[in-house]
């Protein structure tokens, strides 16, 4: 019943490391994950790959199947075509420790750095009350099984090691969101926080998160957005909003973030170039070049892209609160068109080889 | 010997562990203002408890008032057999509801009742809804909640020393191969990052085991990776003892197809709200299998039954809420019988009782679960279900109060899954969660308290680090050994199929001489590749402790001559009263595992002044009953 799939796995570790080619045995009714074990158990024992429950309620066993981010044991392998090659490779957006084990400690950091539930001091444990309709919100996100695909496919990190510091990604927007709507939660600035310290307006909603969640959970539309909603409630001034309309004001990139780490994050990397790099690469030929080759995924990366944000440093939720007609372009507003040759990021396969 | 670069620490209190009751000593440890480390095998967060998902048992008495204490008492020493450690099943009952309330001000967001207090759920072996739940994720609850008290402990640390590990660290991807003792005292721990493969001693006086169980001896488990019993290979090489090793839940109701899936749990909320087991025959089988002592408290018509899910006062409960052991005893004989499921299971069957809202509402992952696992759906079409290994009741010997490890060990201290007595012969559904909290928060505290009294710090031995090192590397220098896979596989072979759910004496006899051949073969296994996240090679370290548990469940099985809760012998069927006042204490004797009988502790007047005689006559022995009966006399 079972029969030979071809499989083409990562491995490697920070110095380097390349696909390699396995012919395993899938039988009926298998995911990814019991792949892996098999080829553990067989002829890669020292293949590493984290896992825990297999049963999609540890998030531990995260990594890219061809190409999109998904869990190893929830990914049938009935979806795939009997005679398809099936690519496994580690997270791309954090370090490889080893083969398909990437580090992962980024998310624990920003963990840290958000702020804890605060309880209500004069309530007695014993005496908490709260309606069920009130705590589905926040049960929604708590939901999260920490997969931290979220984060690893969240553009604003993704190739972006430089945005790290002051983002601290979908996972923790939704724990701030979580947090904001707790029914008993003291602590009143969930929203402003997550704007000034945690980079919430890095998102400009693309809702990759959303899509790669295991747990279905809703995190752009329920979490992120009512989050930038509120914070434009909190903050909107008719007569700012009228002089932005008609005076243009505030056309530089940049954000609202008041810490001294997050504005200089962004102020670096929009003051290195004044190129959105989109358009322009890094202008790092050697990096350029193992990017090329798609298979370092230590290479460095091009340099940022700061969102378009308007002069209170949001992104336009909509073209009515936005400067301009029309959705921002996706290469950056400040990029004319033909793009100079020296900024396409386009390499030539024989680039490097002698000419005759 | 070659230079090794070992990391070292200084601790007041390692727990080793970062589950739930690891997770709670450690809070407990570091609020006694010790600086504590926390072991965690995974990444902090992912422990096995997340696996839980019908609820935390409390008598909070939220749905049905006339719920208290004694009532939770009383269910816990009935579904242990009155096996279990009078004085833990004690402080459980007592002490639940508070460590339940005090996750909320964690931040936990438990289901409500109508009048906001926390709801609660039936469930099998509770004779009132008393399942403190969410969905039917709530073990992920209550690991986040203590894993984001932990993250504000540090927060406030960081406000305070200005940094977030000053007094409480995580050690993630960490495991921990041996224990060093200074005599009779715990003086560190010693073990390896699992990411780099770089080793690291904890110098501690005092250590809290929380590692879980020890299923992944089983070819057939709902437990993962970890569950290679390591705390109970640590306590027994320190000197603790171990006791009711012989007991092991088969949960009855694991997925067994597609085998992809097979041994992953359908929850009990799923019989608990409305769902029946049938057979090929499409027969409800339960009726069957009440045993006797069950008889009064189930109900024996399925129209009672189906009465009682929405009046439970005045009816009967339905046999399918039996207590995990007599429902998987049940389906194995059902299966036996040749009315089986194609892949050797039994329907459990919600699909054709409730409306496909209510059943998404009701068990929302469950359904996820099985839509995109399986691409099964429970709305439409019964689930294939079988017993599957899933909890052992046996483990460390403790002191009911302190968690202090029996034995000749000091220093030593046990939570959770990993200690033994409280649960008995079986436990019930959802004392497990509440179990996790009360005795974490007791090991913790007392953990810190024996910290504190300590006058000198006991003293790592260089030679018993060396020695460590030595056995740590020693897969990775020989390449002649077998595989560690091949080695785990004929395990899970011998222990699944010798000493399984059905025990009989010439397969015990049989199964404890392949166990040494095993032994024998693991003391040689090699492992490919080098120190750096090589899991072959952490597999290979973490089968001598599978081993050495696995022999002990096969020795106090072969010794245990009767059958109760989760120890069935086909040769000794029914429960001997005799029995019931032997708890049977493993140690280790050098390398082997010796085996001797213990009586249990006798349980306070007042206490078993809370069941009736006609219900103790079930258990206890003639003499025992005289005793009662005298004292009843007295008190007249």
């Amino acid at each position: 019943m079972g029969s030979k799939r071809q499989f083409r796995i990562w491995r490697g570790d920070e110095t380097g490391g390349d696909l390699q080619d396995y012919a395993v045995e899938v039988n009926e009714g298998e995911v990814v994950l019991d792949v892996i074990h098999r080829l553990q158990a067989t002829e890669a024992p020292d293949l590493a790959c984290r896992w825990n429950c297999k049963a999609g309620k540890c998030g531990s066993c995260s990594m890219e199947i061809n190409g999109k981010p998904r869990l190893g044991c929830m990914t049938r392998m009935s979806t795939f075509e009997e005679a398809e090659t099936v690519t496994v490779t580690p997270l791309r957006t954090f370090p490889v420790i080893r083969d398909l084990v990437t580090d992962v400690s980024f998310n624990y950091e920003k963990a840290r750095e958000t702020p804890a539930f605060a309880p209500p001091a004069d309530v007695a444990p014993g005496d908490y009350r709260m309606q069920q309709v009130d705590v589905e919100r926040s049960q929604e996100f708590r939901k999260c099984i920490e997969c931290f695909l979220c984060q690893n496919v969240c553009h604003v990190i993704r190739d972006h090691d430089e945005n790290k510091p002051a983002f601290s990604g979908p996972r923790f927007f939704i724990r701030a969101s979580e947090l904001d709507m707790h029914p008993l939660d003291t602590r009143t600035d969930r929203k402003e926080y997550a704007q000034s310290e945690m980079g919430l307006g890095f998102c400009n909603i693309t809702k990759c998160c959303t899509e790669v969640c295991p747990e279905h959970i809703k995190i752009t539309d329920n979490g992120i957005i009512p989050m930038k909603e509120r914070v434009v409630d909190r903050r909107y001034d008719p007569l700012v909003w009228l002089g932005n309309k008609i005076f243009r004001r505030g056309q530089v990139p940049q954000t609202s973030a008041t810490s001294g780490h997050s504005s200089g994050a962004v102020t670096t990397g929009a003051a290195h170039r004044g190129v959105h790099s989109h358009a322009g690469g890094s202008h790092d030929s050697g990096a350029e070049r193992q990017a090329q080759q798609g298979v370092n995924w230590q290479r460095e990366v091009p340099h940022p892209t700061a969102p378009a944000v308007d002069a209170n440093g949001r992104l336009p939720l909509t073209e009515l609160t936005f400067d301009r007609a029309a959705a921002p372009s996706p290469f950056g507003d400040d990029v004319e068109f033909p793009l100079p040759a020296e900024h396409l990021n386009f390499a030539h396969p024989q680039q490097d080889e002698p000419k005759h | 010997m070659t230079e090794t670069r070992i990391e070292r620490h200084h601790y007041d209190v390692v727990v080793i562990g970062a589950g739930g009751a690891g997770l709670r000593a450690a809070i407990e440890a570091r609020l006694a203002g010790k600086k504590t480390a926390i072991i965690s095998k995974s990444l902090f967060g992912k422990a096995h408890t997340v696996m839980a998902e019908g609820g935390a048992a409390a008598a909070m008495g939220n749905v049905n008032s006339r719920d208290n204490w004694q009532v939770h008492f009383r269910d816990t020493m009935r579904g242990g057999k009155f096996l279990n450690n009078f004085r833990m099943a004690e402080l459980h009952a007592k002490e639940s509801p508070q460590r339940i309330w005090e996750l909320e001000t964690y931040g936990a967001l438990f289901d409500r009742t109508k009048d906001g207090k926390i709801s609660q759920r039936n469930f099998g072996g509770h004779e009132y809804p008393r399942l403190a739940h969410v969905g039917d994720r709530t073990g992920l609850e209550l690991i986040r909640t203590l894993q984001q008290k932990i993250v504000s402990l540090q927060q406030e640390d960081k406000r305070e020393f200005g940094s977030y590990d000053a007094r409480i660290r995580v050690f993630s991807e960490t495991t921990i191969t041996e224990l060093l003792l200074d005599g009779d005292r715990v003086a560190g721990a010693f073990g390896y990052y699992r990411e780099s493969g770089e080793f690291i001693l904890f110098e501690a006086p005092a250590v809290v085991l929380a590692t879980g169980g020890v299923g992944r001896s089983y070819k057939v488990t709902s437990n993962s990776w970890e569950y290679t019993g390591d705390g109970h290979a640590l306590a027994l090489r320190a000197g603790a003892t171990l006791i009711n090793m012989e007991f092991l839940q088969f949960h009855p109701t694991g997925m067994v197809w597609p085998p992809s899936v097979k041994g992953i749990l359908v929850t009990e909320s799923v019989r608990g709200d409305g769902g029946v087991l049938k057979n090929s025959d499409g027969k409800r089988f339960m009726f069957d299998y009440v045993p006797d002592v069950f008889r009064k408290q189930y109900a024996e018509t399925e129209d009672e039954a189906d009465r009682w899910y929405t009046d439970p006062d005045n009816n009967r409960r339905p046999p399918e809420l039996l207590p995990r052991d007599e429902v998987a005893r049940a389906i194995n004989s059902e299966v036996k019988a040749g009315r089986g499921t194609p892949a050797g299971g039994v329907y459990l069957d919600i699909a054709s009782r409730k409306s496909a809202e209510e059943i998404q509402r009701r068990l929302p992952s469950m359904y996820h679960q099985f839509k995109e696992l399986a691409d099964v759906d429970i709305t439409k079409e019964p689930m294939e279900v079988g017993p599957t290994c899933h909890y052992v009741m046996g483990g460390v010997e403790v002191d009911p109060d302190s968690g202090a490890a029996a034995g000749t060990v000091r220093g030593l201290f046990a939570a959770g899954e990993v200690s033994g007595g409280m649960h008995g012969s079986n436990r019930l559904g959802g004392n497990s969660l509440s179990d996790l909290l009360v005795f974490g928060k007791r090991a913790g505290g007392h953990a810190a308290t024996y910290a504190d009294q300590l006058t000198a710090r006991p003293a790592v031995s260089v030679a018993a680090v060396e020695a460590a090192v030595e056995t740590a590397l020693a897969p990775l220098q020989r390449d002649t050994g077998e595989s560690p896979y091949q080695l785990q596989q004929d395990l899970q072979v011998v222990m699944g199929d010798l000493v399984g759910i059905i025990r009989r004496e010439g397969e015990l006899a049989d199964a404890l001489g392949r166990l040494a051949e095993l032994r024998e073969r693991v003391a040689k296994v090699s492992a490919v590749g080098g120190r750096r996240y090589n899991p072959g090679w952490h597999l290979a370290l973490d089968l001598r402790n599978m081993l050495v548990v696995s022999e002990c469940t096969a020795k106090a099985a072969l010794e245990r001559q009767e059958s109760r809760g989760g120890h069935t012998r086909e040769d000794y069927p029914a429960m001997d009263p005799k029995w019931r006042r032997v708890n049977l204490v493993c140690s280790l004797d050098g390398d082997a595992v010796r085996l001797t009988h213990k009586p249990l502790p006798a349980m306070r007047p007042e206490l078993i002044g809370l069941f009736d005689r006609a219900e103790l006559s079930k258990y206890l022995t003639d003499e025992e009953l005289a005793e009662f009966d005298a004292r009843t006399e007295e008190e007249r």
